[in-house]
């Protein structure tokens, strides 16, 4: 093999590094668990897998549009508490002296309303108002996150089975169905990963998300429109977070207002060791896809060899770090 | 070796390869006590490299560095600079939210005895600097970001000027002055020389090296092809062994057709900010099949009447109407759409994204047509991204190479054929050959020509008084915000615009009040 192959190859490998971990690390916990390779555990692993996936994969738009979102794990706990208000309690018109309960289907259509609202919220404060979107959804994590105990006066909402005689059941299918023995929320993260691969990459808009990520001012004066891209992809995110919310209210059957604490910090490492940049305009969803799951992997492994809890931080922390050096390394190469 | 003083640098048989690809094959250069010499070629003839390894920012794959006659090798930028060997760089390396005097002593602050900085002894020597090279009117507290880009042309320059250089690299020091700031860059490098510094001058404007460079070596693809005192040497001899013979055509005006109107203005106005020139009332039409030159010094208030025609002032008010249609309205991008077009004067803050290919750059403006039913076929974006490629002569190893591999003159290209791919009714070019080598800077602006004559209207501004000579069919010239002088090209003289330029417009004259 004559050098220049030899480099090529070399960059190849290094360019797949995080699939490459995937595979390895998989392999690695299947001769160290025989519990590893079982359907019970690749069912459970694939279940949280598909939480972080989807928020990682909304959280990728953001920055690969130079923005970042910390709001979307309250933005999935808020959107999970008003699914389990509407579907606990109803809608509450006191004018009227009125409970109305919804549909299940349009539960979860304003659940994903309130997401995309709360989305279009940070990206008006980003986009318009030019506030950094570190700060704009710093605000909208705390916003988002009281305004979900408020709702539930910090309480959780039991039980969101619902009752044939209001017409809402069916909602927690969402957590436990399954179809051709995948779980529900796991072909919502395939759905949902297929048509951003495909907006990213293969439409007018995911061009100008990398654009304005890429050089904001050059975009500009390309005469794309810089303002409605941040707006929309902020709504994305939204979107994504409040599919999360529903997911988890749905698995467990109740909303509690707590929940999705500390996710946005999982939705950036799945979006980093996907080797997408932070400074915005280069990335893509595959790469966040597979580190979504290479941060599955090593917890659910780990958990399996006995690895204490503690220990699962440290090394989960030294491979992102470990993620972002190989990146800049490459980055330097090429 | 010839005459004069003893080399004070010197490089011998320096190679440099990158990845695989060689920058330089070989090159010899010295440098005299006391002298300037100019290395000229085009871009990715290796002068850059060569540049970088002079000053340490590189380290040279095989050859040596010998300084003051004693082999040297630089492990970095900083040690070079610790011998004296400064470098300004072409694409000006400042911190924009760091003030003058800061921006001077970045890294090497003047300290008190108690250690902290040293303010006042750093503004005086920043007002020092700055009076040495004719400006004293910058305040040294401003934020260097305000000021206009030739400013901080200037700033670069004071930083090296503050510390005790010997050896001064100047990559491309006039690309963003004025024809008459070029001769108080020449006094401030007259005066180092006389001081005994030595000046390596890299430079694409070539009467400009006659002028001030005491010899001359010309490299291409890596190589010296010519080295002489530039006593002994004229323009052509210089473009003969840059580009290896083809010899360059000179681009010549046509006269002014009288198509339809496709630019109208209207008393447009830009208040006044800090860094920015404010705009007086300007009025005047651009008809298809027209090139106009905006020809003015520096500070004249181009760019800001580009940036407001595009609709990136939000304060500026006016009447604009493009093609019949009032855009006043309209965001940038719906200008855009329109058929507004603007080429920024700085590629790479505003002209390109760097993090995409060749191709992508190419279609950025166009891609939402090019996208019919909202599938963005790349097989059928690189068909349609190829003919301008073509058309602008895009020298790209492929439609996906990354654009920062192409030379400055190529992304140029590229940013004007994204222009042109949007099938715009105006084209906007600010400054459209700045820092591109002479080959390309005459297709640039003979692809200016060609577009007029498919019934676009091009409107250049431009601060080399050739250059808007010999492209333009109409120059207008811009002296302190306002339209000073409006003329076809034909009554048009390099001592009647200069004159223009620097006239100091009455108050409250309308100056194109007779169009």
């Amino acid at each position: 093999m004559s050098p220049d192959r030899g480099a090529a190859a070399a960059a190849i490998l290094v360019r797949l590094r995080a699939a490459i971990a995937l595979v390895v690390l998989a392999a690695a916990f299947s001769l160290l668990s025989p519990e590893f390779l079982t359907a019970g555990n690749l069912s459970i692993l694939v279940k949280h897998v598909a939480i972080n996936a989807i928020l990682a994969i909304g959280m990728t738009f953001v920055i690969l549009a130079g923005g970042i979102d910390l709001s979307v794990g309250s933005i999935a706990g808020l959107c999970g508490i008003a699914a389990g208000a509407l579907l606990g309690r109803g809608l509450v018109l006191p004018p009227l002296g009125v409970v109305v309960y919804l549909h299940t289907w349009m539960v979860v259509a304003v659940a994903l309303g309130v997401g995309m609202a709360v989305g279009a919220f940070n990206g008006v404060l980003v986009s318009r108002l030019g506030v950094a979107p570190f700060i704009a959804t710093l605000g909208s994590l705390y916003v988002a996150r009281g305004a979900a105990m408020l709702t539930s006066d910090g309480a959780t909402f039991p039980n969101l089975a619902g009752s044939a005689d209001l017409g809402n059941t069916g909602f927690t299918q969402l957590g436990t169905g399954s179809v051709l023995g995948l779980p529900l929320a796991v072909w919502v993260m395939a759905v949902l990963a297929a048509a951003a691969v495909f907006t990213a990459g293969y439409t007018p808009f995911g061009r100008q998300v990398y654009a304005v990520g890429g050089n904001e001012r050059a975009a500009l004066i390309a005469g794309v429109p810089v303002r409605r891209v941040k707006l929309l992809v902020y709504v994305i995110s939204g979107f994504c977070s409040a599919l999360v919310g529903l997911i988890i209210a749905a698995q467990l059957g109740a909303a509690h207002p707590a929940t999705g604490q500390t996710f946005e910090l999982n939705a950036i490492a799945a979006v980093v060791l996907g080797g997408t940049s932070l400074m915005g305009g280069r990335g893509t969803v595959g790469g966040t896809l597979v580190g979504a799951f290479v941060i599955g992997v090593l917890a659910d492994g780990l958990v399996l060899l006995g690895v204490s809890e503690f220990w699962q931080m440290v090394v989960k922390g030294l491979v992102i770090v470990l993620a972002v050096i190989l990146d800049r390394f490459q980055r330097r190469s090429s | 070796m010839t005459s004069g003083g003893a080399p004070v640098l010197e490089a011998r048989r320096v190679v440099k390869t990158y990845a695989g690809t060689t920058a330089l094959a070989g090159v010899d250069f010295y440098l005299e006590s006391g002298r300037v010499h100019a290395l000229i070629g085009e871009n990715g003839a290796g002068k850059s490299t060569l540049l970088k390894i002079l000053a340490g920012v590189e380290q040279p794959t095989a050859g040596a560095l010998r300084l003051h006659g004693q082999d040297i090798r630089f492990a970095s930028a900083a040690e070079a600079a610790a011998r004296g060997i400064g470098m300004i760089h072409q694409e000006l390396q400042l911190f924009p939210d760091l003030s003058v005097a800061e921006n001077l002593f970045v890294g090497r602050e003047l300290r008190t005895r108690w250690g902290t900085v040293a303010w006042q002894s750093e503004d005086e020597a920043a007002r020092k600097a700055l009076a040495r090279l004719g400006h004293e009117g910058i305040p040294v507290s401003t934020r260097v970001g305000a000021l206009a880009l030739g400013q901080q042309q200037l700033v670069a320059i004071a930083r090296e000027l503050v510390h005790d250089v010997r050896v001064l690299l100047m990559d491309e020091p006039t690309s963003a002055l004025t024809a008459a700031e070029v001769p108080v860059l020449f006094r401030v490098i007259r005066d180092l020389t006389g001081n005994g510094v030595s000046i390596v001058y890299v430079s694409h404007r070539l009467e400009e090296l006659l002028a001030i460079a005491d010899e001359v070596t010309v490299l291409r693809d890596g190589r010296v092809v010519g080295a002489a005192p530039v006593a002994d040497v004229d323009v052509p001899w210089i473009v003969e062994r840059m580009t290896g013979g083809g010899l360059s055509r000179r681009h010549a005006a046509r006269p002014v057709d009288s198509g339809r109107a496709v630019l109208s203005v209207e008393n447009l106005s830009l208040p006044a900010r800090p860094g920015r020139t404010a705009l007086d009332s300007l009025s005047f039409t651009v008809r298809a099949g027209e090139v106009v030159g905006f020809y003015g010094l520096m500070g004249a208030g181009r760019t800001e009447l580009f940036e407001s025609l595009l609709g990136l002032h939000a304060d500026a008010s006016g009447r604009i109407t493009l093609d019949g249609e009032d855009v006043c309205r309209d965001a940038v991008s719906g200008r855009v759409r329109a058929g507004l077009l603007m080429v920024p004067e700085d590629r790479q803050a505003s002209g390109l994204v760097q993090s995409l290919t060749v191709r992508d750059n190419v279609t950025l403006s166009t891609i939402g047509r090019l996208a019919p039913y909202g599938y963005l076929s790349p097989r059928a974006e690189s068909r349609a991204a190829q003919p301008f490629i073509e058309r602008l002569r895009v020298k790209a190893p492929s439609l996906e190479a990354p654009v920062t591999a192409l030379s400055g003159g190529n992304q140029q290209k590229v940013v004007l054929a994204r222009g042109v791919m949007s099938r715009p009714k105006v084209l906007l070019v600010d400054e459209p050959t700045r820092g591109v080598d002479v080959g390309a800077r005459l297709e640039i602006l003979e692809s200016l020509q060609r577009l007029a004559d498919e019934g676009l209207g091009v409107v250049f501004a431009s601060s080399d008084l050739d250059e808007v000579l010999s492209a333009a069919t109409r120059v207008v010239v811009m002296a302190r915000g306002r339209i000073v002088s409006d003329m076809p090209a034909s009554d048009a003289t390099p001592d009647l615009l200069a004159a223009a330029a620097s006239s100091a417009p009455v108050p409250n004259r309308g100056a194109n009040g007779e169009s």
